[in-house]
């Protein structure tokens, strides 16, 4: 897994509430048995027609915010089916941050073992950053993981954000769960052995 | 009736059932981090497992326990001419992939399509005995939380713990809140678990039990069977819940005594005196609790493309003043890809599909219902209808019962077993702008075809559709 520290981009801005991973990455995208490919179909049924051209006024498809690593959403982000593509998907597109001002459990812990940060910010600050960036598409926001903190560098205004530090230890340093399993093995084994038996 | 908010005391207080199966599997606990938790069973289907195999060859890994793990073709398979090679060649390498890890990981439980154990993950599982009490419980499914009727602790899980899980048969995760939620009173006659699983998660909202796992109690839980039971708790995602839970009783025990995977003799005298140790104690407390009236509830369908915008099937869809001001761009949205308009009723609307099955609605009980509904009736001549059982046990049951006798009597073909219509990866996919109503568990936009318009409705609600072709009373 990469890891990650600090990083300033434009934002993309999706102001729409629940939205789920079938919207993220249809089914129809899940026959792949690799990781690769899904950020081509990242929103699939809102950014194409039907004969694959482009839907014009979906957000992915104006130039306006190309080349953002941050995709800013409504609230309740990423509910629905446990699928991981989604977080392919998103990844895949070149994200590195989610906004939100609520995410869905599993998607939440799909995003962070991929090396994506879901950076979780109250509902005011949210509604105050999607003002701004409709107004000023080129409004950058600044993440600090260390700091944990999102700022808005249009203002300087700035908020806490909260993250299991055990997980923010492994995105500073780039290491997975499996990882940190997989030494703890012998535990496991005992664990077996002395498992309450009824 | 008002949520109670309340906060967890220091004192030692009695344990709920969360917590005494929980408690029994923790294998360590990361400092300031998550549990390590040891998974008792773990399920596998072809979509959100190659990924993880990928991995485990990446990191030269075997699968620690291959026992523990059953495997089963559901979510991208055909229903029909299930004996004749898939025809779409990405969905026959996703289920060849899946064989081929099968037997590079030496996994003696793998059930490929057409194989007597074959069907929808969450089907076969308790059918087969899979499923106990007591259990620790993940799939790469949101839907795994069907396993919790059983009183297990039971949820769904991405592909890189799918991988944690094969690797080292433990799983790394937060634990969550507990909420309890208790039905007073009794059902009325024609309402299902489905119609009180819909109530609920209109009153919650899709994130209303994020960050909760969810305990049901009460008279209304205790009268149900083990399958409206599983329905119930299979749905429980759908309000966000890690995972939904009943303290498992007598119906549970003799559910599960006498299947194939499930303890015998001396083993089962065993186990079953400590399951009737799982229920939450007297004066366990629980971070949140909700109560609701059983006997409020009437059959529901949904309006909208999530599933909590479901209501009453008398009532109308909300005004859009009655929406707050963050929402309305959503629930417009919502509407127009749905093509209702705000206020309207949707009673008399004609619909163009029916869909029986998936792992919320395609166990015997379900098919029962239909059946029994449509017995001497007609099949609407303009609805096309797909009843796809939840398993091939399930399809022999059908036959056995003399069901399928009936449905074909009405115009009615039953079909093979899968996920099929439910995410419509395969070709049971709702063309664009058709209506159907759908047993199934997600009314998202696409999720059963791009443009397909989904209302979910309980088995009885769906027959009542297939045979009169609007939406209408059961
Ligand atoms: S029936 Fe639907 S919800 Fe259930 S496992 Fe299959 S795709 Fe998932």
């Amino acid at each position: 897994m990469e890891k990650f520290s600090t990083l300033t981009s434009t934002v993309l801005p999706l102001p729409i509430e629940n939205v789920d991973t079938d919207q993220i990455i249809p089914a129809r995208f899940l026959k792949a048995t690799d990781k690769k490919g899904f950020g081509n179909n990242l929103f699939a049924d809102w950014r194409y027609n039907n004969d694959g051209s482009p839907k014009k006024d979906f957000v992915l498809n104006t130039p306006l915010y190309a080349g953002s690593k941050i995709l800013l959403a409504g609230k309740n982000f990423g509910s629905g089916s446990s699928r991981e593509h989604a977080a392919w998907a998103i990844v895949g597109y070149g994200f590195k941050v989610v906004v939100s001002s609520f995410f869905a459990d599993i998607f939440k812990n799909n995003a962070l073992n991929n090396g994506l940060l879901p950076v979780v910010i109250s509902p005011a600050f949210l509604a105050e950053i999607f003002a701004a960036v409709s107004k000023n598409p080129q409004t950058t926001l600044t993440v600090n993981l260390q700091e944990q903190t999102l700022t808005n560098n249009l203002d300087g205004k700035s908020e806490l954000f909260e993250i299991n530090p055990y997980k923010k230890d492994c995105l500073l340093r780039g290491l997975d769960d499996i990882d940190y399993l997989l030494s703890r093995k012998e535990l496991i084994e005992q664990y077996e052995k002395e498992r309450f038996k009824y | 009736m008002k949520p109670t908010q309340q906060t967890k005391p220091l004192s030692t207080q009695g344990k709920t059932l969360f917590d005494k199966i929980w408690d029994a599997h923790v294998v360590s606990s990361v400092e300031n981090g998550p549990t390590q938790l040891y998974i008792d069973r773990h399920f596998c289907h072809e979509v959100t497992s190659p990924q993880a195999f990928n991995g485990l060859r990446a990191r030269g890994l075997r699968v620690l326990r291959p026992d523990q793990t059953t495997m089963t073709a559901d979510h991208n398979t055909p229903t029909l001419h299930q004996d004749k090679p898939v025809k779409d060649p990405v969905s026959r390498h996703q289920l060849d992939t899946f064989a081929q890890n099968a037997s590079d990981f030496s996994m003696p439980l793998f059930y490929p399509l057409g194989h007597e154990k074959n069907g929808v993950v969450h089907i076969i599982g308790p059918e087969n005995g899979f499923t106990q009490p007591g259990m620790t419980i993940v799939c790469g499914d949101s839907h795994t939380s069907t396993h919790g009727a059983f009183g297990a602790i039971a949820f769904g899980i991405g592909t890189s713990e799918v991988e944690m899980v094969l690797a080292t048969q433990c799983i790394l995760q937060s634990r969550p809140k507990t909420m309890r939620i208790t039905f007073d009173g009794k059902l009325r006659p024609g309402v299902t678990s489905k119609d009180l699983a819909l109530y609920m998660i209109a009153e919650l909202t899709t994130g209303g039990a994020t960050g909760y796992f969810v305990e049901y109690a009460g008279e209304a839980i205790r009268k149900l069977s083990m399958e409206a039971r599983m329905t119930l708790c299979n749905l429980s995602i759908e309000m966000g819940a890690r995972g939904g839970m009943i303290a498992p009783d007598e119906t549970t025990f003799a559910y599960v005594k006498g299947r194939e995977f499930a303890p015998k003799g001396e083993e089962w005298e065993r186990k079953l005196a400590y399951w009737r140790t799982l229920k939450s104690d007297d004066d366990a407390v629980f971070d949140k609790e909700l109560r609701f009236d059983a006997a409020r509830i009437s059959p529901m369908i949904t309006y909208g493309t999530n599933p909590g915008m479901g209501m009453s099937i008398y009532e109308s869809i909300p005004a859009l003043e009655d929406v707050d001001e963050a929402g309305r761009i959503s629930f417009k949205k919502s509407l127009d890809y749905m093509g209702f308009r705000p206020g309207e009723k949707l009673l008399g609307k004609p619909i163009d599909y029916v869909f029986l099955g998936s792992c919320t609605n395609g166990r015997i009980e379900d098919f029962r219902l239909f059946a029994n509904y449509v017995k001497g009736k007609k099949k609407a001549s303009a609805v096309t209808a797909w009843l796809v059982p939840g398993s091939w046990k399930v399809r022999k049951q059908i036959e056995e019962e003399g069901l399928l006798d009936i449905l074909t009597e009405a115009g009615f073909e039953l079909r093979q077993p899968g996920c099929s219509a439910c995410l419509a990866m395969n070709d049971d996919k709702v063309p664009a702008g058709k209506y159907a109503v759908s047993t199934s568990n997600r009314n998202f936009e696409g999720r059963q075809g791009p443009g397909a318009r989904t209302i979910l409705a309980g088995p009885l609600v769906a027959a009542a559709a297939a045979v009169s072709g609007v939406i209408c009373e059961p």
